[in-house]
């Protein structure tokens, strides 16, 4: 379930703001309570509070005294505006330099980015 | 309720050798705590202690603030479970066992123990000495959760069980953690399994401390570099390289570092693969170096 690439309350927190960004959990929805989370992943209950406090902190969740959390209404506009910011370093440039190294040009990838339709789901 | 745990300066000395030197160590209370160290290391010894079972040599054991040893308030509220739980008449059958230790602990919760009992297939026709080893683990582990002592310790009492049954007992111990919030102190050996239970995790060694914290904060102090040797050594000049492995010009180390970031930040400017460090590997890293330091 985690991996041992960062630590594991992160990845909680990057699981629940994935799931905002794909609209599984939309605004305004409650989340899992910090027990049923760690019960559900086995995980110690202190960690998954550290991952749910960090989204508070991020702004993604928003608590509602006695009752628990809940997806903030900007939520998903933030996310994707943060995510914009890291898409060309994270994604594109890593990108690139693979495509260097294996000898694909510039202009095959600009070609294939330009052929290909968000119809077929590329 | 969950209890406070203080060692100050504490030496256990066996005839021919030292199991503890010197330990001062302090547990807050109401966490899972995982206690980590390699065959000899002093962790059952430790536990002892804190099972009111023997006296240090020297220095003090502190539960809640208070000396443990002979303290007949305290101890009841606290439960050391062992590999194989040795306080059973193995002469009997299951319902005496679980009756003894219901007169023994305040807090026993019977329906609980019954339901773990059949959760785990606990025979009840047949004497504790006809038992597998899984069987008496697991009679250990239902004593264990059901006496809701506010300092329980398991030390290593998952052998002998199958995997099932084990991942029963962490679930088990989750659950039942959330529901009475206690101080847990966990034994193991089998980490990448237990460790995301642990919210702090305690690794000795020969006795001593080697490090204690937060375990999600343990393993971000860590990182493996692989890449040129001569880069490697450049970019972790001045620190201890752990788990070295080398083939040809390549070189991969692991160094646990205050700086980590910015040996991190620095490795990966120079080109080199910078990994993250699991808890057992981290495990293995530090206790190797120091049986290293103990041979020079």
């Amino acid at each position: 379930m985690f991996d041992d690439r960062s630590p594991i309350y992160r990845q909680i927190a990057d699981q629940i703001a994935a799931d905002v960004l794909t609209g599984t959990l939309s605004a305004d929805e409650q989340v899992m309570s910090t027990n049923q989370y760690a019960a559900f992943y086995r995980i110690n209950p202190a960690t998954a509070a550290k991952a749910f406090q960090l989204l508070v902190d991020e702004g993604v969740l928003y608590k509602r005294r006695g009752i628990g959390l809940f997806v903030a209404a900007d939520a998903r506009e933030n996310l994707q505006a943060r995510h914009r910011e890291r898409f060309y370093p994270d994604v594109i440039d890593p990108m690139l330099r693979e495509a260097e190294a294996i000898g694909i040009s510039r202009d095959d990838l600009i070609a294939y980015i330009a052929a290909s339709s968000p119809e077929d789901g590329i | 309720m969950s209890l406070s745990v203080d060692f100050d300066r504490v030496t256990v000395q066996f005839d021919d050798r030292r199991a503890l030197s010197d330990l001062t160590v302090h547990l807050d209370g109401g966490k899972i705590y995982g206690l980590l160290g390699r065959n000899g290391a002093g962790k059952s010894t430790l536990l002892s202690l804190l099972g009111a079972l023997r006296k240090p040599t020297s220095g003090r054991v502190l539960v809640d603030g208070q000396e443990l040893f002979e303290n007949d308030v305290l101890t009841p509220q606290v439960a050391l479970i062992r590999e194989s739980p040795d306080v059973l008449d193995t002469d009997e059958k299951l319902d005496y066992n679980l009756e003894f230790a219901a007169q023994m602990r305040p807090g026993w919760d019977e329906p609980y123990a019954r339901e773990l009992v059949r959760k785990f297939a606990i025979p009840d026709d047949q004497k504790i000495d006809t038992f597998s080893r899984g069987q008496r683990s697991a009679l250990g582990i239902v004593i264990g959760l059901a006496s809701r002592t506010p300092l329980t310790m398991f030390d290593e009492s998952y052998l002998g069980l199958d995997t099932p049954s084990r991942y029963l007992f962490y679930q088990e111990l989750l659950a039942d953690f959330m529901r009475f919030q206690r101080t847990v102190i966990v034994s193991t050996h089998l980490i990448d399994e237990v460790a995301p239970l642990f919210e702090e995790t305690l690794i000795i060694d020969s006795g001593k401390l080697l490090v204690q914290g937060e375990t999600d904060a343990l393993r971000a102090r860590a990182r493996r570099f692989t890449g040129n040797a001569g880069t490697v050594d450049e970019v972790l000049r001045g620190e201890q390289q752990r788990g070295v492995q080398q083939l040809g010009s390549t070189k991969s180390a692991v160094v646990v570092s205050d700086r980590i970031a910015e040996l991190d930040t620095e490795g990966r400017t120079a080109g080199l693969e910078v990994e993250p460090v699991g808890l057992q590997d981290l495990f293995v890293y530090l206790t190797q170096e120091q049986e290293v330091a103990v041979q020079r």
